[in-house]
C-alpha cells in the first residue's frame, strides 16, 4: 500500500523479499546498501539471530530519484525464511506494493522453493491480495554454484505466468539490481494505472 | 473504512492540521519527540528533537513492533493492545494506535510522566482521529481532494529515466 504524500511530495512504496531460508533475500539487500550512494539510502537494518539469520525482518530504505517533482522512496524488507516463522512473514507482507521472489536454484532446495511459493501465495490471499495482481518478479539466485537445477526446469515450476525473471549471484551482485529495477518499474506502472 | 490495498494519501491542509495537534502534544505533554507513522512503516509526521534521530528507520521498527503486538493480541483473542510502552533509562517511548491505522509515538523523559502523557495522548488521539476521517473520505472522493493523482500524467518515458 503506498503513500502519497502532497504536503512533502514524496511517493512511499514497500517491497518485499520472499523465498525459502538461505536463499539470499538478506544478501540481495546487503549488495543494494554496499553499491547505493550514501546520499540515496537510509540505515539498513537486520533483525536477526546470533548466527545471522534474518528472525523478523530486514529493512532498507532506497531514494531512486523525481517523478514529475514528486521523490520516489522504496522500503525494501525481507522476511524471515525458515518454515516456522510464518507468522512474522504474514506481518511483514501487510501493505505491500511489490513481492521479489528469490528462489534458491541448487537441486536440493527445488522442495523449498515451491514450498516457500505457494506459502507466499497463501499469505497474500490472507491480506487481500492475489500474487497475480501485484507486481512480482522473480530472481533465480546461486547461479554460480555447481548443483543448480536448470532455469527451464525452476522456470516451469515457479513461473507459470511468466512474470519477469533474472538469473543472480547475489554475493557478487549479479542481477541483484536488475530485479529490483524491475519489480520497481512494475510497481509505478501499476500505480500510473490505478491513477488513470 | 480502509480496504487493504488502498492507498494512505496525505495534503498539505490535513498536514498541517496534523502537525499542529501533535505540536500542541508535544508541549503539553513535555516530551521530547513525537511522530506519526502508518501501520505499514511510513513516517507520516514528526516533531520535536528530530535532529539526531533515524526517523525512517524508527518508523519502520515501530510498524513491526506494533504488528508483531497485534499478532500476539490476536493469539490470545484480543482485537489489539491499543497502547504500548516502552521504558528505558532515561528516555521512554509510548506508541498508541489512532483511528485503527496510525501510530503515535512519544518519547519522553523523566520531565514528564506516564501519566501525564497517557492523558495528553488521549485528548490528541480523538482530534488526530478527526483528521483522518476526513483524509480518508476525501481520498476516497472522486476528485481526491482537488489534487491529481501525479501517476495521472506520467509517461513511461519518466518510469525509464528513473532507472537511467
Amino acid at each position: 500500500m503506498s503513500f502519497i504524500n502532497y504536503a512533502s511530495r514524496e511517493i512511499n512504496c514497500k517491497i518485499v523479499y520472499y523465498g525459502p531460508g538461505l536463499c539470499g533475500k538478506t544478501t540481495n539487500l546487503q549488495y543494494v546498501y554496499q553499491k547505493t550512494a550514501p546520499e540515496a539510502k537510509g540505515k539498513m537494518i537486520s533483525l536477526a539471530t546470533e548466527t545471522e539469520r534474518t528472525l523478523f525482518f530486514d529493512f532498507l530504505p532506497l531514494a531512486l530519484g523525481e517523478i514529475r517533482g514528486f521523490k520516489t522512496r522504496f522500503h525494501l524488507y525481507t522476511v524471515p525464511g525458515q518454515v516456522f516463522y510464518d507468522a512474522s512473514r504474514k506481518l511483514i507482507l501487510k501493505g505491500v506494493d511489490g513481492v521479489v521472489f528469490v528462489a534458491d536454484s541448487q537441486e536440493e532446495r527445488l522442495d523449498a522453493n515451491i514450498e516457500s511459493m505457494e506459502n507466499l501465495k497463501v499469505n497474500l490471499e490472507e491480506q487481500g491480495y492475489q500474487l497475480e495482481k501485484i507486481p512480482f518478479v522473480i530472481q533465480y539466485n546461486k547461479q554460480d554454484l555447481p548443483n543448480t537445477t536448470s532455469v527451464e526446469e525452476l522456470r516451469n515450476l515457479l513461473n507459470p505466468d511468466s512474470v519477469p525473471e533474472f538469473q543472480a549471484c547475489a554475493t557478487t551482485g549479479e542481477g541483484v539490481f536488475e530485479t529490483l529495477k524491475a519489480v520497481a518499474k512494475l510497481i509505478l506502472i501499476d500505480m500510473k494505472k490505478g491513477a488513470g | 473504512m480502509f480496504g487493504s490495498q488502498s492507498s494512505l494519501v496525505m495534503y498539505d491542509e490535513e498536514f498541517r492540521r496534523i502537525n499542529s495537534v501533535i505540536e500542541k502534544l508535544l508541549r503539553e505533554a513535555n516530551s521530547k519527540v513525537i511522530f506519526l507513522v502508518d501501520k505499514n512503516g511510513q513516517l507520516i509526521a514528526a516533531v520535536g528533537e528530530t535532529e539526531h534521530l533515524d526517523t525512517t528507520s524508527l518508523a519502520s521498527l515501530t510498524a513491526g513492533n506494533i504488528a508483531a503486538t497485534g499478532g500476539l493480541a490476536k493469539l490470545i483473542g484480543e482485537k489489539e493492545f491499543s497502547i504500548l510502552f516502552h521504558e528505558g533509562e532515561k528516555d521512554n517511548l509510548h506508541l498508541s494506535i489512532v483511528a485503527g491505522r496510525v501510530i503515535l509515538v512519544v518519547i519522553f523523559d523523566q520531565r514528564s510522566s506516564l501519566g501525564l502523557v497517557r492523558l495528553r495522548v488521549k485528548k490528541a488521539t480523538d482530534e488526530l482521529s478527526v483528521i483522518f476521517e476526513d483524509l480518508a473520505r476525501k481520498s476516497e472522493s472522486p476528485d481526491r481532494g482537488g489534487m491529481p493523482s501525479p501517476f495521472a500524467e506520467i509517461t513511461d518515458d519518466d518510469i525509464d529515466n528513473l532507472f537511467s
